[in-house]
């Protein structure tokens, strides 16, 4: 039987299958077996407690949901005295998404997150509707850079960091991560979206814009996750439109070492357990022993392309 | 018969007759087949499922969380949350009361005898009943009936009186009448087009009801105004009660903070997750909208 277990820096993840932060909780284990996971991953939390944007916060496209919660929490001590215990009842390793409007507060939150139940510290770098000088560094290289370094300068725990598929080089951006110490890349956030009904003339979401969660993202988010794999050497977590074995397969083929999971979770409360058992067959089926013999797999280098022929019959 | 919504999906929901590899669930995802999918009347449906019976632990003022089939050949991206209209445990069913109306319930409405239906749940915290009450009333409108019409049956079950004020209208469209009285309750219909539903007159027949001490608790769902007019006689008659809300609504667990309401509690405005803290609420903590 296949081994799915995959290394992300110090940390071992029994398999690549995790959710992805803003979609999860605790509370999914009304449902499902938690500790199947390969890791938890809490929601984002901000130092200060967050209502959140005004409702509706989430609507309908042609090609998947827009929506925009605005980070809603009861603040950092909250978490750590009463939301971090509900994690470690678990077995997989606990994720913390933190999110600030400064870099000083970034690095300030990653210092106070490091307490022994939480296992990783995710900068979430990448909120598509905060500003990109307020919070959503990511769209630049030099804030990027900045705000990495406040914060590895501030924590022993692993640092993953969270990208946007919104800024323009993303590959640029994901170097100036690395070079600032982080441990893992998290492609991608959502995308920066907007839907305006025709029956009233007015923004869908009551923060107006929202990111865009679908399947739609899929290939995307994977292009972008091929073409960072090819330029840094730390591990990536693929999140864009999973919903079914073959497409953790395809991350990891694009050099992602796991897989986070937002959408399929919504429509389908028992699909990350099912993906994990459907992985491990795929491979079996295949005689795969490791997983991770497909993390960068991608067979570019010897294409099969038809060649094609200047002076064709009938052109 | 509709497009399977699940066939590019990947899920491990329960159909009747499978073995729940995680039986400790609180929440399941499942497969009912539909047994019956009804008009009620122009506007509204009433579908029957089989299902697997852990989703038969439902009680009165829990929802579903419903993978409606498409209507039109475009996806239909998120469930729809609705509450439990009626679980039959004997025959193995659960049923939902719905409106037409929307993408995902004219989707519904496509269902036949024999298709599958993707539904996950029982979810959040419904009705409940203080056994020291004697007698209740219930005051729905539309399909917010549906929501109060399991309530009723929990009633009759622990000998607590129930009288439903159906408000419709017209008298074509009312709903449940037969329901309601067929588990004991009393009815009292009131309409649009005799004026009878109006505040001033629902609120009459309620303070009657108070009177004659036949209203230890108040129930609503499905009306603004009802919900309004029910919190005002409550307060004034120091009489508890407890509201159904509605919100847009994503995940069902509690996780993505998408379906909040404002609700006063303690002299502060606070935001509730109707999916979790919900969808029955504390009718004087509720904030109209």
């Amino acid at each position: 039987m296949v081994d799915l277990s995959v290394k992300i820096g110090a940390i071992t993840l029994q398999n690549p299958v995790q959710p992805a932060s803003g979609a999860f909780s605790w509370e999914y284990n009304d449902v499902i077996d938690l500790n199947r996971l390969g890791a938890l991953v809490a929601k984002t939390i901000c130092r200060e407690p967050r209502l959140g944007n005004p409702t509706p916060r989430m609507a309908e496209t042609e090609a998947g949901i827009i929506q925009s919660i605005g980070l809603p929490g009861k603040g950092i001590d909250y978490f750590i005295a009463h939301i971090v215990p509900e994690y470690a009842k678990f077995t997989p390793p606990l994720v913390v998404s933190c999110s600030s409007e400064s870099i000083e507060d970034f690095a300030a939150l990653a210092e106070e997150l490091s307490v022994p139940d939480v296992d990783v510290i995710e900068a979430n770098i990448s909120c598509p509707t905060r500003n990109a000088t307020g919070g959503n560094f990511a769209m630049h290289e030099t804030y990027t850079r900045d705000c990495i370094t406040a914060m590895r300068a501030r924590t022993k725990k692993p640092l993953w960091v969270k990208l946007s598929p919104n800024a323009g080089d993303i590959v640029s951006i994901a170097k100036a991560a690395e070079d600032a110490g982080a441990d893992a890349l998290v492609i991608a956030n959502t995308f920066l979206s907007l839907k305006i009904r025709t029956d009233n003339f007015r923004p869908a979401l009551g923060n107006k814009f929202g990111g865009l969660v679908s399947p739609a993202l899929k290939p995307i988010v994977l292009r972008m996750v091929y073409q960072v794999a090819k330029q840094v050497k730390i591990p990536i977590i693929g999140i864009g439109g999973v919903t079914k074995a073959e497409d953790v397969v395809e991350y990891m083929l694009a050099g992602a070492t796991a897989v986070g999971i937002g959408y399929a979770g919504f429509r389908n409360p028992t699909a990350l357990i099912t993906i994990i058992d459907d992985l491990e067959a795929w491979c079996d089926e295949r005689g795969i022993k490791k997983v991770t013999e497909l993390i960068g797999a991608v067979r570019d280098q010897d294409m099969e392309t038809d060649t094609l022929v200047a002076a064709s019959e009938g052109v | 018969m509709p497009a399977d919504p699940n066939a590019n999906y990947t899920n491990s929901a329960l159909r009747f007759g499978d073995v729940d590899p995680y039986p400790q669930r609180l929440v399941g995802e499942f497969i009912g087949t539909v047994v019956s999918n009804h008009w009620v009347n122009d506007e509204y449906k009433h579908v029957i499922l089989k299902v697997h019976p852990q989703a038969l632990k439902a009680y009165a003022g829990q929802m579903f969380h419903l993978l409606c089939p498409s209507p039109d050949g475009a996806e239909v991206w998120m469930r729809r949350p609705m509450s439990v209209y009626r679980v039959d445990k004997d025959a193995g069913h659960v049923e939902f009361l719905y409106k037409c109306e929307g993408r995902g319930t004219r989707g519904m409405s496509m269902l036949a005898p024999g298709d599958d239906f993707n539904i996950t749940g029982p979810l959040g915290h419904g009705f409940k009943l203080d056994l020291s009450w004697r007698y209740i009333v219930v005051l729905g409108r539309g399909v917010g009936l549906a929501t109060l019409a399991p309530l009723s049956q929990l009633a009759a079950e622990n000998k607590v009186g129930v009288t439903a004020i159906l408000s419709a209208r017209n008298p074509g469209v009312v709903m449940s009448k037969d329901l309601f009285e067929g588990l004991g309750a009393k009815t009292i219909t009131v309409f649009d087009s005799d004026g009878s539903s109006t505040v001033e007159n629902v609120g009459k027949i309620l303070e009657d009801l108070i009177a004659e001490k036949k209203a230890d608790a108040f129930f609503t769902c499905g009306s603004n105004r009802l919900l309004t007019l029910m919190q005002r006689l409550g307060k004034k008659h120091d009489i508890p009660g407890q509201v159904a809300m509605e919100q847009i609504m994503v995940c069902g667990f509690g996780a993505c903070y998408v379906c909040m309401r404002t609700f006063e509690a303690g002299g502060q405005r606070v935001l509730r997750r109707v999916c979790r803290d919900g969808p029955v609420f504390n009718m004087q903590e509720a904030v109209g909208w």
